[in-house]
Order: structure tokens, then sequence, then C-alpha cells
């Protein structure tokens, strides 16, 4: 990929001719290009003995088994709630809850997370480490938005738009033929427009991700330190086997 | 038709010299300089190669590859720097388990030069970036960056001379805006100065006080927005005295540099190799002790 000039020869006549001194040097001509890393370049064998125990260590640790995953599940399963997704979404209700709890006495009263942010499926087997950074390869945290009622059925109006099976927890939601929201109740109880509610989602949903602009300016936003990927390690490794099912919670009824 | 030119030019002074005429040709004014600038950016962690399955980049990549490729060209011209645009930490598992230390450490033993930072450089926080520098034996350059309330503080440079076979090479760095992008717990009190001011003001220095035959800036501005915000191309049209903008951000996978025309009416390469070490930059620059060639006097062969 390298067009082979002498430039070997060249430079050593530099060194010869710099021995006098140069004045007002100026640029006469420029050679720009990009060469690319591919099977043409061979691997640098200091440098890759160099890399060996860093990358064995790593592997093993992502290789080690947490828990065993009895059937293949993907995102695209169900239409509006999938068991893959109702994993996710309970992890995040299971895992950050405890220390939402511990850090301000609240409880998280429901997970929303998004369809797009599932980013593989989770084959039947052994499940690693490794899994949990196929499902969730970036670094995202999880957050609570404390948001008011109104800012709800601003989600609930998201819902409806977006007609897709973004995870939840800790709500449940019936749409009928055409996509629009026939009951909707959170923990168990009709929403109230007067209270606030505890949501937990990532931060890039936080932010506006996927559009979710409701989640913008919430009553109060706690930090629980945690990323969404530490959760679902956390999860594989108390967990002997995975039970992970589609039910009703977020349906569309004919 | 330019590049052909140039390498039978190559090749015809190379020979004349080997034939033997040095004592006469020394004195020479035509005769030339060579320096070599080699680049990568946002290579977020990407330490072994993709595999062959892989659905975008198959047998793309590799740290130990891009080892071998720079050696080979150091062996051609020893008269090569090294440089990083930034966004070296973030991607695979190797940053989320050893917190950019290994990137650091293959990035001393390539023999960087230099890297600017990156939005990405904040993920572990400023303390997970200031853990890491005693794995780094190369400048951090940041010009724009004030990192005077921070644990950083005393850490990176503002700018850095070098100077390679008598040609003086300044470089100075430019960062993006943290705010809206890395969360202000990670990225602390670093304060965000406006890149154009800052490269105005570095490269006049480098240029004219510092007397640098090139100026290159390290940018992690990003190559090209459709909005207003600044990219290298704004950056390369509104300033004076820059060479090279060696760009990152974007992940902009430009085959060759772009020229620019800076405000002054001169040319300015601004070039990105997009991302994960698939591809090595290399920029060659030719000076001369007398400027002769086409009426901008730099001929870019690109």
């Amino acid at each position: 990929m390298i067009a082979l000039k002498n430039i070997g020869i060249l430079a050593f006549s530099l060194l010869i001719l710099n021995s006098c001194k140069t004045e007002n040097l100026r640029l006469s001509e420029i050679e720009g290009k990009r060469i690319a890393i591919d099977e043409n370049q061979q691997a640098d064998a200091e440098v890759e003995e160099f890399i060996q125990p860093y990358r064995e260590h790593l592997n093993k640790t992502l290789d080690s088994t947490l828990a065993y995953n009895p059937r293949s599940m993907n995102k695209s399963e169900g239409e509006l709630n999938t068991a893959l997704g109702n994993m996710m979404a309970d992890i995040v209700m299971q895992q950050a809850n405890p220390i939402l709890k511990s850090r301000t006495g609240k409880e998280i009263d429901m997970v929303l997370l998004n369809k797009g942010g599932i980013r593989s499926g989770l084959d039947k087997g052994e499940v690693n480490a490794r899994s949990a950074y196929g499902l969730m390869p970036f670094e995202n945290e999880i957050v609570i938005a404390e948001l008011s009622g109104d800012k709800i059925l601003e989600m609930l109006e998201y819902l409806e738009r977006a007609k897709t099976a973004h995870p939840v927890s800790g709500i449940q939601i019936e749409m009928n033929r055409d996509f629009k929201i026939t009951s909707a109740t959170i923990q168990g109880g009709e929403i109230d427009p007067e209270r606030t509610y505890f949501v937990a989602t990532s931060d890039y949903l936080q932010q506006g991700g996927d559009n979710m602009n409701f989640f913008q300016n919430p009553v109060a936003l706690y930090n629980v330190d945690y990323k969404l990927r530490n959760a679902i390690i956390d999860y594989f490794q108390k967990t002997d086997t995975i039970k992970a099912e589609r039910d009703n919670r977020f349906i569309r009824k004919n | 038709m330019k590049r052909r030119n140039f390498i039978q030019q190559t090749t015809a002074a190379t020979a004349f010299i080997s034939l033997g005429g040095l004592s006469s040709l020394a004195m020479a004014p035509a005769y030339k300089k060579h320096i070599t600038i080699l680049h990568t950016n946002d290579v977020h962690s990407h330490i072994d190669p993709f595999g062959p399955d892989d659905a975008r980049n198959p047998n793309m990549g590799g740290v130990a590859r891009r080892a071998t490729l720079i050696e080979k060209i150091r062996k051609e011209n020893p008269n090569t720097l090294l440089l990083d645009a930034g966004d070296i930490f973030q991607g695979t598992p190797y940053f989320n388990f050893y917190g950019g230390e290994l990137e650091f450490k293959l990035m001393s033993k390539m023999k960087y030069d230099a890297s600017t930072i990156g939005n990405h450089d904040f993920d572990n926080g400023i303390e997970g970036l200031y853990a890491q520098l005693p794995h780094a034996e190369f400048d951090f350059i940041s010009s724009n960056y004030d990192f005077s309330n921070t644990i950083m503080d005393g850490h990176t440079q503002p700018f850095k001379v070098f100077k390679k076979n008598g040609v003086k090479i300044g470089i100075f760095g430019l960062g993006v805006e943290l705010d809206g992008l890395v969360t202000k717990k990670l990225y602390k009190e670093t304060q965000y100065l406006d890149p154009v001011e800052i490269a105005q003001d570095m490269s006049r220095k480098l240029k004219k006080e510092q007397k640098c035959d090139l100026v290159i800036c390290l940018s992690h501005l990003g190559y090209e927005y459709q909005h207003d915000k600044v990219s290298d191309i704004k950056l390369a049209r509104a300033t004076e005295n820059i060479d090279l903008i060696i760009g990152g951000h974007t992940h902009t996978f430009l085959e060759k540099p772009t020229v620019e025309t800076n405000r002054a009416g001169k040319k300015v390469l601004v070039n990105q190799v997009g991302c994960y070490g698939l591809y090595l930059g290399r920029i060659d620059f030719f000076l001369d002790s007398k400027n002769n060639i086409e009426a901008n006097g730099v001929k870019i062969a690109v």
C-alpha cells in the first residue's frame, strides 16, 4: 500500500545536507494519503506479546459463565413486549431500586427503556459478561427521573406514537387496535395527574435520546452511579437460570 | 498526474545524489527536507483487529499491525512525528477492564509524540484520565481546555515545538465543547475556551514568535457539521497560520486530506482517518530553502 520511493536514500542525503545552515525553510510540496491497517500488515511480535496477558485475563473474565439461559431471545419476538425487553426492564427495577431506596428513601415506580438500546439477542446456553456487553455495549447509566403526572401522560402519548416494544416494568398498558391506550396503571394504581412518579431509565434517554422529551426538566433527577451493563452483569451473577417471559404488561387488544 | 510528477522528481534527485556530486550539491538551494506526519484518531480502545466475520470492518485494524507499519515508515524517514487526535478511550472491554492503561502503554511503545484530548477520554472522569497519565510517555497537548481548577492542571501543554532535521514543527491542540456531550460530573471544572480565538493566537505564536516552519493543529472538534457548530473546516477557513489540521470526533473517513483556503488565502490541509485504528494517516512535507513551485508556492499532491 505504501508507494515505494527511495526515501531511505533521500533521507540519508538530507543528513549530509543538514550540515549547512538553512534559513527561511519554506514548504514546497505536500503529499497526503491514508494507509489501510489490514492483513497486509504483519503484526509486530513484541507488541502482540505485550497485549497477550491483558487479552487472556479479559477473555477469561468475559467468558466465565454467570447464568444459564434456557431459551434464545431477541428484541423483535413480540409486538409491544418481549421476553428480552421485559428481562432488561425488570433488571433495572430489581437492581437499582435498593440503591435509590437506601440513598433517598424513595422507590422506583416504573422503568422505561428503549427497544433500540437492546443491542443484541441472548442465545440459549451459558450466559457470561460478554453477553452483557453485547446487550449493552454503551456506558449508559441508570437514572431515576421524578416526573409529574402530566409528564407521565405525555409518555403514554409517546408510546402510542412509537407503537413499539419499548421495555417497561412497573406499568401495565393496554391499547386498542389503533394503538390508543385504553388503560394504564402504575404499581396497580390509576395514574394520578396530581402526584409525581419515580421513573428509572438510562441517562441517554433522560437527556432526550429517542425523542423521549417528556424526561426533560423532571421535578428531580436521581443518580444511582450504576451502569446499565453492570446491573445486567450483577443480575446474571446472582441468577442461576434466567426466567424471562413475554407477558401482558404492554399489549394491544383487537 | 501531479503525484507521478513528484515521484519521478524524487527518483531523479536520488539517482543524482547517489551518483556522486554530493559536495557540489550540499549547498544547492533547491534541496528538500522531508518531514513525515503519521496520525490516528478515535481509536476507541480498539487493540485487537476486527474478526473475519465483522459486518463492517472484517480483518481491519489492530495495534500490533499498526506498530509494524509505523516502524517501517520510521525506517524510511526518521524525521517522522506520530500524533493522535483524541478519543483514545472507550469502545471495547479493554477500556472497561483496564481503564485506558493498555491504550497508553501501547501508544508509548509505538512512540507516539503527542495526542490531544477527546470527549471520551473523560469517560472515567477527569480522575480516570489523570490516573492513567503515568502510563503515557507522550505529551497531551490541549490549548482550549483550561484545566486550572482540576486535577489535570499542569499535566497538559498548550503547545509543543518539535525539531526534526532542523525543521521546527509547532503543534497545538483543540478539544470539543464538553457541555451537552459529557456529563459535568465527569469533566468537572474543565473550562472550554473558544477554539477559533485560541487557534489564531496559538498559530500566530508558533509561526511568528517560535518561528515554526510547520504549524499543526490536533483537533477533536469534528470535520464538518450541517449546523453552526465549529468544525475543522470552519477552523481552517477562519484562521491564518495553520498548515495542517489533524481531526477527529466525527469518525470521518477521508481517503485523502481536504485542501481548504485560509483567511489569508493560503492552503490548509484537513485530514481525518475515520476511527478504530482502521487506517493510518500519512502526510509528507517537503521543505525548501527556496520557494519556487507554482503560484501559491506549495505543490499539493493528494
